[in-house]
C-alpha cells in the first residue's frame, strides 16, 4: 500500500495536469483570438469562441481543486507558498476575474459593437498574461528559493519569482497553452480552411514550445539546481526525455499529415510528461529545500476522508465530464446543421 | 491603514462581493427550473421564453461568482497564511467537498446554458436541477468552514498544534446546522425577493404584461416562503451564539452588564468607554426570553471578557439591527402578499402591493450583508473563536493596502459592468414574443429555439 500523502500528492498532480490540459488550452484559446488575422478572423474568433464557452468554467474548477489538495493536504506548504509567492498569485487572480468576466461579458453583451471588441481585446490580453503567471509561480515553487520558517520571509517577496527561470517557464507554459489549443481547434470545425488557419498556429506554437523547453532547461541549472539533477542525472530521466521528445515529433508529423486526432493525443502526452517530469523531478520536495510531501502532509485522519472523497466524486465526476463533453464536442454534424 | 486592517478589509469586501453572485448562484437556477418546469407542463411559451431570460442573467452572474470565489480560495491563504497552516487539515474537508459540488454546478450550467437544442427536453430541465441541488450544496459547504471557525471542534491542542484531528467532528460543529440553514434560507429569500422587485417594478406600468406576471409569481412564492421562516431560523442562530459565543450575542444585544432578565434592545446607541446603551427601546426581560426561551435566564454580558477581547459593539449591533429590520420587512410583505393571494386565489397586484415588493426588493441582500458583518465582526479579535487571533493570523507580506484597493476598483468595475449588462438583458419587457398559450404555443413546442432567438 503507498503512503497516503503520496497518493494525495499524486491526485494534485492529477488535478494540475487536467487543468492544464483543458484549462490551459481555454487560455490558448485566448491567445488566438488576439491573433486572429486574415480573410477568415472574424471565423477563427467565432470558432474559439464556440469551443470555449460551455467548457471553461467547469475546466477551471480543476485549479481550485488543486488549490483545495493543496490546503487540506499539505497546509503548511500552501501557507509557505501563498506567502512568498504573493504578488504573482495576485496578479494571477486578476488575470483570472478579467479573463472570466470579460469572456462572459462579451458573449452576453447584445449588440455586436465596439464594446463587444473591448471586451475581447481584455479577454485575449488577460489570457496571455494569466498562463505566464502561472508558469512564474510553478517556477518559482520549483526554483528552491522559497522559505518561509517562523513567519519569516528570508528570501523576501520577489526574488524568488522576479528570477529568468521562472520568467522562462511562465513563458513556456503560455507557448504550452497555445499549442494546445492550435491542436485542438482544429478538431473543433469541419471547414477545411479554418483547420488550415489553426495547423498553421500549431506549427508555429510548436517551434516555439521547443525553443522555450531548451531555454527553460539551460535556465534551470542555476535556477533551479535540484529540479535541473533530477532532469538530469535520475535513473529516469533518459527514459522521460525520449518519451516527451517522441510526442513532441509525433505531434508534429501528426499536424504535417493532417491526423489531427492523433496530434491531440500526442500534444496532450506531452503535456503531461513535462508537467510530471517536473514532479519527479522535485520529488519529495513540494517546496524545496525546506518542505517535503512527508513532512507538511495531514494527519492520517485528514488524508483518509481527502481520498476518499476523491474517490467517490471522480466516480460523479467522470460521468458528467464525459457527459459533457460527448453533448459539445461530440457529433460535429449536429453542429454544422444548426449553422 | 495597517496591514492588518488592509487584509481585514480585503478579505471582508472580497466577501461582501463574492456572497452576492453566490446568494443568487444558489437560488436562481431554482427559480429557472420552476419555469422550465411550467412550460413543460403547460406549454406556455412565456415559462420558456422566462427560463430563457433568468438562465442568461444566471451564465452573467455565475461568472463573476465563479471568478470571485477563486479569489477567495486563494485569499485564505494571501492573507491568512497561519490560519490556514493551522486549521488546513481540519476545515480542508468542506472545502474539498464543495470543489465537487462546484465541478458539477459548473458541468451541468454548461449544458443547461448551452445544450437548449442539444440535449432532450427532459435531461435538460434535469440539467438544471441538477445546478440547482449542487450550488445549495456548495454553500452549505462553505459556511460549515465558517461555522467551525465560530465553534471550533474536532481537534486537541498540544504545544501550540492541533492534534487528534477528527475532520468530521469539525465540520459536525455546533454552529453548521444554524448557519447552514439560515444562510440557504437567506439565499432564497434575498434572491427571490430582488427579482419579485424587478418585476413588479415593470408591473406597475404595465399590469396585464403576462411574462411579468409569471415572473413575480414564481419569484415571489419561493422567496416569500423563504422569508416567513427566516426570522425562525434566526432565532435557531442567536441561540446557538448564545451558547457558543457568548461575547459576540453579548455584541450583538449590546448588552454590556451580565445580567438575570436581560431586556431586548430595539435601536439604541453603545456608548463602549461608559459600557451603556443609550436611546434603545427595551422590552424586558426579552433577551432572556429569546436567546435561552426562559425570561429569567442570566445573559453573559461584555463585563465578562476582558477589554481586548470585545469585538467592535457599535458595529456589530448596528448590523444585527439591520438585518432583524430587514427581515421583518420582508416576513410582512410575505403574508401581506399570502393574504392577497387567499383572498383573491390569484396574483396579488394592488398599486400598494407592487410599490412594497418594490421597496423590500434589496432588503433580502442588505439583510444578507448585515448579517454577515455580525458573523465576522461579532468573531474578532478571533478569527477562530477562542483560538487563534486574526493578527496572529496574517501575512507577513508589507503593502497590503495595494491588493486591497486594487480589488476594490476591479470588484465595482465588475459591479457596474453586471448591473449595465443585466439592465439591458434580462429587465426589459419582452415585446414582440408571442404571449399566449394555446394553439400557437402548442405548434412551437416542436421547435421551441423560435421563441427567443
Ligand atoms: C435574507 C437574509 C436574512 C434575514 C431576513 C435574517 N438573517 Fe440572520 N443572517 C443572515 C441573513 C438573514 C446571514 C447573512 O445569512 C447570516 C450570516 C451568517 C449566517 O449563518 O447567516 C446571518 C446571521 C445571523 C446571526 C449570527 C449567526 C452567527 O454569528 O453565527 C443571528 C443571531 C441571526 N442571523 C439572527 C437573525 C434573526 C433573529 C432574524 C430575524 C428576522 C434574521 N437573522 C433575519
Ligand atoms: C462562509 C465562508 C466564510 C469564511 C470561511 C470566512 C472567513 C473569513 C476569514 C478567514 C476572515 C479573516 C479573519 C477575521 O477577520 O476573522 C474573515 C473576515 C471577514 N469576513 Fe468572512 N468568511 C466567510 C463568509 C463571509 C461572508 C459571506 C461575508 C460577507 C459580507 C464575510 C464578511 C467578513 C468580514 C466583514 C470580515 C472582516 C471582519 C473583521 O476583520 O472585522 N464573511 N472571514
Ligand atoms: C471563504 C469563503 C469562500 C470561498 C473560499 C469560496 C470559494 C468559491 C469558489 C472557488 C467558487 C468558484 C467555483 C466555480 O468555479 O464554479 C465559488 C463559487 C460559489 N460560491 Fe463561494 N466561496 C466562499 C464563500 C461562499 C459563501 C459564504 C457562499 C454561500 C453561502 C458561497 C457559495 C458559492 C456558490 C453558490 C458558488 C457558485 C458560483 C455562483 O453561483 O456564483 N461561497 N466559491
Amino acid at each position: 500500500m503507498w503512503p497516503l500523502e503520496l497518493i494525495a500528492a499524486g491526485a494534485m498532480i492529477v488535478s494540475l495536469t487536467f487543468y492544464a490540459l483543458l484549462g490551459g488550452a481555454d487560455y490558448g484559446g485566448g491567445v488566438w483570438d488576439l491573433f486572429a488575422r486574415g480573410p477568415r478572423a472574424l471565423k477563427q474568433r467565432a470558432l474559439i469562441e464556440e469551443a470555449i464557452g460551455p467548457v471553461w468554467e467547469a475546466n477551471h474548477v480543476w485549479l481550485i481543486l488543486v488549490v483545495v489538495i493543496l490546503f487540506t493536504g499539505f497546509p503548511v506548504a500552501f501557507a509557505a507558498i501563498a506567502t512568498a509567492l504573493h504578488i504573482p498569485l495576485t496578479l494571477l487572480l486578476i488575470g483570472i476575474v478579467l479573463r472570466g468576466s470579460a469572456f462572459t461579458f462579451r458573449t452576453y453583451d447584445v449588440k455586436r459593437d465596439e464594446r463587444e471588441r473591448g471586451w475581447g481585446r481584455i479577454f485575449s490580453i488577460a489570457s496571455i498574461i494569466t498562463p505566464v503567471l502561472l508558469g512564474i509561480t510553478l517556477g518559482g515553487i520549483a526554483s528552491g528559493s522559497i522559505r518561509f520558517e517562523n513567519g519569516i520571509v528570508p528570501n523576501g517577496f520577489v526574488r524568488p519569482w522576479l528570477a529568468p527561470f521562472p520568467l522562462a517557464v511562465g513563458f513556456f507554459a503560455l507557448a504550452l497553452f497555445a499549442f494546445l489549443a492550435a491542436v485542438y481547434l482544429t478538431l473543433e470545425t469541419r471547414d477545411t480552411l479554418l483547420q488550415e488557419d489553426f495547423r498553421r498556429r500549431a506549427i508555429v506554437a510548436g517551434v516555439v514550445v521547443a525553443a522555450l523547453a531548451l531555454a527553460v532547461f539551460l535556465l534551470s541549472g542555476s535556477g533551479a539546481p535540484k529540479v535541473r539533477a533530477g532532469l538530469s542525472a535520475s535513473a529516469w530521466a533518459v527514459p522521460l526525455h525520449l518519451a516527451t521528445a517522441i510526442s513532441a515529433i509525433a505531434a508534429f508529423a501528426a499536424l504535417w499529415k493532417r491526423a489531427y486526432g492523433l496530434a491531440r493525443v500526442c500534444a496532450a502526452a506531452q503535456v503531461t510528461l513535462i508537467l510530471w517530469g517536473w514532479a519527479l523531478a522535485q520529488f519529495p520536495y513540494i517546496v524545496e529545500p525546506d518542505i517535503t510531501i512527508q513532512s507538511a502532509a495531514a494527519p492520517p485522519a485528514t488524508l483518509r476522508l481527502l481520498l476518499g472523497a476523491l474517490a467517490l466524486g471522480a466516480l460523479l465526476l467522470f460521468p458528467s465530464f464525459y457527459y459533457l463533453f460527448r453533448v459539445f464536442k461530440g457529433g460535429l454534424a449536429s453542429l454544422k446543421d444548426e449553422g | 491603514m495597517n496591514d492588518l486592517l488592509a487584509a481585514r478589509s480585503q478579505m471582508a469586501m472580497s466577501l461582501a462581493f463574492h456572497i452576492v453572485f453566490a446568494a443568487i448562484g444558489i437560488a436562481m437556477p431554482l427559480l429557472m427550473v420552476i419555469a422550465e418546469w411550467l412550460y413543460l407542463r403547460t406549454r406556455e411559451d412565456v415559462y420558456l421564453e422566462l427560463a430563457r431570460r433568468w438562465a442568461k442573467g444566471t451564465a452573467i452572474l455565475f461568472a463573476v461568482g465563479a471568478v470571485s470565489g477563486t479569489v477567495l480560495s486563494f485569499e485564505l491563504g494571501l492573507l491568512w497564511p497561519q490560519f490556514m497552516g493551522y486549521a488546513g487539515a481540519i476545515i480542508g474537508m468542506p472545502f474539498s467537498l464543495e470543489g465537487f459540488a462546484f465541478f458539477t454546478e459548473a458541468i451541468f450550467l454548461g449544458i443547461y446554458l448551452y445544450g437548449w437544442k442539444r440535449v432532450a427536453p427532459r435531461a435538460h430541465l434535469a440539467a438544471g436541477a441538477i445546478v440547482a441541488l449542487s450550488g445549495a450544496l456548495s454553500g452549505i459547504f462553505v459556511v460549515i468552514a465558517n461555522a467551525w471557525m465560530n465553534s471550533p471542534v474536532g481537534f486537541q491542542i498540544l504545544d501550540g498544534k492541533p492534534v487528534n484531528i477528527d475532520p468530521v467532528a469539525a465540520m459536525l460543529n455546533p454552529m453548521a446546522l444554524s448557519q447552514t440553514l439560515h444562510m440557504t434560507l437567506a439565499a432564497y429569500a434575498a434572491t427571490g425577493f430582488a427579482v419579485a422587485g424587478i418585476h413588479a417594478y415593470q408591473l406597475r406600468r404595465d399590469r396585464s404584461n403576462l411574462f411579468h406576471r409569471r415572473a413575480l409569481a414564481i419569484a415571489l412564492t419561493v422567496g416569500g416562503a423563504a422569508a416567513l421562516f427566516q426570522p425562525l431560523s434566526g432565532d435557531l442562530s442567536a441561540r446557538a451564539v448564545a451558547r457558543q459565543q457568548p461575547a459576540k450575542l453579548a455584541a450583538l444585544e449590546a448588552q454590556f452588564k451580565t445580567e438575570a432578565g436581560a431586556p431586548l434592545r430595539i435601536g439604541g446607541i453603545p456608548d463602549v468607554e461608559r459600557a451603556e446603551t443609550r436611546y434603545a427601546i427595551e422590552i424586558p426581560r426579552g433577551l432572556s426570553l429569546l436567546a435561552f426561551h426562559d425570561p429569567n435566564a442570566k445573559v453573559t454580558g461584555l463585563d465578562a471578557f476582558p477589554r481586548d477581547e470585545w469585538p467592535h459593539v457599535p458595529i456589530v449591533h448596528a448590523a444585527f439591527q439591520l438585518m432583524v429590520a430587514s427581515g421583518t420587512l420582508m416576513m410582512a410583505v410575505a403574508l401581506w402578499g399570502a393574504y392577497g393571494f387567499w383572498r383573491r386565489r390569484a396574483l396579488p397586484d394592488g398599486k400598494w402591493f407592487l410599490r412594497a415588493l418594490v421597496l423590500a426588493a434589496p432588503a433580502g441582500m442588505i439583510a444578507i450583508e448585515a448579517g454577515w458583518t455580525v458573523t465576522e465582526v461579532g468573531r474578532q479579535p478571533w478569527i477562530i473563536y477562542g483560538i487563534m487571533r486574526t493578527a496572529e493570523a496574517v501575512t507577513p507580506m508589507p503593502g497590503l493596502l495595494v491588493p486591497f484597493l486594487t480589488f476594490t476598483v476591479l470588484y465595482l468595475f465588475l459591479s457596474a459592468v453586471v448591473v449595465w449588462l443585466l439592465f439591458r438583458q434580462v429587465a426589459a419587457s419582452p415585446r414582440g414574443v408571442p404571449l399566449a398559450s394555446g394553439k400557437e404555443a402548442a405548434q412551437e413546442e416542436e421547435e421551441p429555439e423560435h421563441v427567443a432567438a
